[in-house]
């Protein structure tokens, strides 16, 4: 017999599941992937054969040209790979279609989280808690610093900033792929029923979440507007054009953003930004402690992010923990 | 202190200058007195609580969260009071009322090192996150929130209609919470401020850069290497006084004794403190007795709250005097600078001359010969030149066209860069802070780097984002916030003078280094040697 949970081993460039020789969110091209979701810093395109839920099959299909070799694989179901490996997709609460990958073999449990988080999120399923032997979790927010607040508060701040300034709009920078859909359903779920415009890199995203019946009401391109029609509205946009020559053909916008980093005073200075919404489709300290809490499996191993305060909370609570050094593992979404 | 925990909180948020203005402007026509005194001492650093210091935060942090949590978080988070401000544990159940502004200020002016550890933390345990970071940052005296004195007080003006340059004046009489200066500037009397040794804004002068002026209209003179200062004398009888003022218009009185004794009859003088030396020239003048000192013997004086009789013989000041704003109590701002300098070298025999003599003016018919002149000065004393507009009145601040300062070109070396640390600040996640080495001989033999200065300035924020990338992919080692990287990349460094120094191993300090640019083409065994500063060594 092989030594414990030697079928699965961390890799700088992914997790390798050997029996089945396949890989899960790996950062170069392989035979066989199984994704966790669609940012790119967990899928990519080149893959042989790519399992996924059918909503991030959807997205690599949109963001990375993939057509070939998809399997999908739905919530709560299994799909037997090759020796003798069974895996499970179960709801992480991150975005659309984001999954955690719960993979069993010769009677271990492990499972790779993805990114996730555990508030509630009107464009996906929430994140569903599963006993594990082990559980491979990120850590994007792993300090205790990061405690966000309810989304609620961060809509009144928006809709109140929006309704003391007739005159200009608000500009929200928010990730394309799940960030922009979910703040525009939270507008929607707290009565904002006015046209909402959209930078030209949003348009295909948000209408690949209407397909999957994400009700994200009326939308309009900045393209096809002019600048006067905006006055008092709201507009989102992909961070990186909240400072480039694009925002310039806006009426004197009032510069958001929606981000988990807007917690610390200096990340929203340095892109600028005037009112900042601290929104995170990751979990915060809180979240990641409570789940490793609950999920209580024997050993934690961390793939991304802070990693060493998490470590650290892991020893102060006497559980075996270790930091996985992955590559290309980026915060690009927040 | 909500409103002012609201409003420091815009502030951070806030870039554009007109904005943080308003926002202040604002703030202090709504918000009552005595709070909005303090709060408009706190942005103005006029605030200093002896007893709570960056190390209070840490130490009543460590109490109460794991000490490793706490580096890591602050490491991340770039700001001690912020990172603070985060991590307190909210008090269970009910919040008893936040403290305004004047109760928190007399709060932390009551507490004592040995009370601190008990106080504070009862006074954060009534504010919010954000009113818990407008206490700690206004506790440390540290706002760096983009709020200069200077801004504060224009931000005032505003507010009331009033002149910036009433405000500048009478600020300097007045201390918080500057009741009279509200009273004023809401329409009542003007503050009393005739007999007091009241700090005057210098006039402050442009780089000449690519200007050329006629020498007919403007009079050249040194501008030397001390520290501007501004001596104050005022009062009658007991009541009379003398101050010492620094260019930003601090008090330095206690650091310069010698110089509240020199002046006794009432006038308002501007010119340069220098200690006299030996070793340096400091262009003979008929009233010195020796010299001018570099600039780093003036640096043991300064920062000293107190002066030994040792320091006070060996290494004396005096001021080498550039204008008069006021004489016997007679206000000469007005007049043009001919005339009023004329009253100085009128006045000039009236002082001691041990103490004060007077910039000279260099004779130069045009602007090619003061050219000249200016490129041949070996004198470590001189810093440059000043451009005087010979009609020009004396007014606060930088008026286009009536002074240009024209400094010396600066040195240049070529350095190895060998440790990197993180900034503060807007800069607290990037590597911006360089220590760099030259080689104490030829690197080819085995010869070694020495560290011969510091800079975080002088490359734009794409180059920094560069330096950045190069220090993480090179670390060769970590000392806290510290890393060491691979001695390969050579930054050519400008400076103003070099000095030898027991203080640094390679015996020598650089005095305003930054960064002029970075030879990323340049292989490091490249770089000068120790020797060659040396020889820049000018004496
Ligand atoms: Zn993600
Ligand atoms: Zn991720």
């Amino acid at each position: 017999m092989s030594p414990p949970f030697s079928w699965i081993r961390p890799d700088p460039h992914g997790i390798h599941v050997g029996p089945a020789d396949c890989w899960i969110d790996p950062s170069k091209a392989v035979d066989k992937a199984l994704v966790t979701h669609g940012h790119a810093d967990h899928a990519r395109g080149g893959h042989g054969q790519t399992v996924a839920t059918p909503e991030t099959l959807a997205i690599m299909k949109l963001r990375y040209n993939t057509a070939d070799g998809a399997t999908p694989v739905g919530y709560g179901e299994t799909i037997r790979l090759p020796g003798g490996v069974d895996a499970t997709y179960i709801p992480a609460g991150h975005v659309l279609g984001s999954a955690q990958i719960l993979l069993e073999h010769a009677g271990e449990k492990v499972i790779v989280t993805g990114d996730y988080k555990r508030r509630a999120d009107p464009t996906c399923p929430p994140f569903v808690v599963t006993p594990c032997d082990i559980l491979i979790t990120e850590a994007t927010f792993g300090l205790p610093v990061f405690e966000h607040p309810p989304i609620a508060d961060e809509m009144a701040k928006l809709l109140s900033a929006l309704q003391s300034n007739p005159d200009r709009c608000v500009l929200v920078g928010a990730y394309a792929l799940g960030k922009a859909q979910r703040v525009i359903a939270e507008l929607r779920a707290a009565g904002h029923k006015d046209i909402i415009y959209l930078h030209g890199a949003m348009e295909k995203m948000c209408r690949l979440y209407e397909d999957f019946g994400i009700d994200l009401g009326p939308l309009a391109l900045v393209a096809d507007q002019v600048k006067d029609d905006m006055r008092g509205s709201i507009v989102i946009c992909p961070p990186s054009a909240l400072n480039d020559r694009w925002s310039r053909r806006l009426l004197d916008p009032i510069t958001a953003m929606a981000s988990g980093w807007m917690m610390v005073r200096q990340r929203a200075r340095q892109r600028n930004v005037e009112l900042p919404l601290v929104i995170s489709d990751h979990a915060d300290w809180n979240e990641l402690t409570r789940t490793i809490e609950e999920v209580n499996p024997q050993e934690t191993w961390i793939t991304h992010g802070r990693e060493e305060a998490l470590l650290r909370w892991c020893q102060l609570t006497q559980r075996r923990a270790r930091a996985l050094s992955m590559v290309g593992y980026e915060d690009e979404d927040d | 202190m909500e409103e002012f925990a609201a409003l420091i909180d815009r502030l951070v948020y806030t870039g554009s200058r007109n904005a943080k203005l308003a926002l202040i402007a604002d703030y202090l026509r709504s918000t009552p007195d005595p709070d909005r005194g303090w709060a408009l001492a706190a942005l103005t650093d006029g605030l200093d609580f002896s007893a709570v210091k960056s190390g209070t935060i840490r130490t009543m942090m460590k109490d109460r969260v794991d000490p490793i949590l706490w580096t890591l978080s602050r490491d991340f988070v770039g700001d001690t009071a912020e990172c603070a401000s985060l991590l307190w544990p909210e008090p269970l159940g009910h919040r008893d009322a936040a403290p305004g502004v004047a109760e928190a200020v007399s709060l932390l002016f009551d507490m004592k090192r040995t009370t601190v550890q008990a106080e504070l933390p009862r006074l954060m345990d009534r504010l919010d996150s954000s009113g818990r970071y407008a206490l700690l940052k206004m506790a440390t005296g540290a706002m760096r929130i983009g709020v200069s004195a200077r801004l504060g007080k224009v931000a005032f003006a505003q507010a009331f209609n009033v002149s910036v340059d009433d405000v500048e004046e009478y600020w300097h009489g007045l201390t918080p919470p500057y009741a009279e200066l509200f009273a004023w500037a809401e329409g009542g009397e003007a503050p009393d401020t005739e007999n007091m040794p009241l700090f005057r804004p210098f006039m402050l002068a442009h780089p000449l850069e690519e200007t050329v002026v006629d020498m007919a209209d403007y009079a050249a003179e040194w501008k030397w290497d001390g520290i501007r200062v501004q001596l104050v004398h005022a009062g009658i009888g007991v009541e009379a006084e003398t101050r010492v003022y620094s260019r930003s218009g601090d008090d330095i009185s206690a650091t310069f004794p010698e110089m509240v004794e020199a002046l006794s009859i009432p006038a308002v003088l501007d010119g340069e403190l220098l200690v006299r030396g030996t070793h340096q020239g400091g262009e003979a003048n008929e009233r010195t007795q020796g010299g001018a000192a570099s600039f780093n013997a003036l640096q043991q004086r300064l920062g000293r709250k107190t002066v030994s009789k040792k320091m006070l013989s060996e290494s004396p000041a005096f001021v080498r005097l550039y204008d008069a704003l006021m004489i016997e109590g007679e206000d000469l701002r007005g007049l043009p600078w001919t005339e009023r300098r004329a009253r100085l070298e009128a006045f000039l025999p009236r002082l001691p001359a041990d103490r004060f003599d007077i910039s000279n003016i260099i004779a130069a018919g045009d602007f090619e010969s003061l050219a000249e002149i200016r490129e041949s000065t070996r004198d470590d004393a001189i810093e440059g030149l000043m451009l005087k507009r010979r009609d020009s009145p004396y007014v606060a601040g930088r008026r286009t066209g009536l002074w240009y300062k024209w400094k010396r070109d600066p040195l240049l070396i070529d350095c190895v860069l060998m440790y990197a640390q993180r900034g503060s600040g807007k800069r607290s996640s990037f590597f911006s802070d360089y220590t760099f080495g030259c080689w104490d001989g030829d690197p080819d033999e085995g010869a070694e780097l020495l560290p011969v200065g510091k800079a975080y300035s002088g490359f734009t924020d794409a180059e920094l984002k560069q330096i950045d990338r190069h220090v993480r992919q090179n670390t060769v080692n970590r000392f806290g916030p510290v890393r060491e990287t691979e001695k390969i990349l050579v930054f050519e460094v400008a400076f103003d003078s070099v000095h030898e120094s027991k203080r640094h191993k390679s015996g020598l300090a650089m005095r305003f280094p930054r960064i002029h640019r970075i030879r990323w083409d340049k292989p490091a065994h490249e770089a000068d040697r120790i020797n060659t500063l040396k020889g820049l060594i000018r004496d």
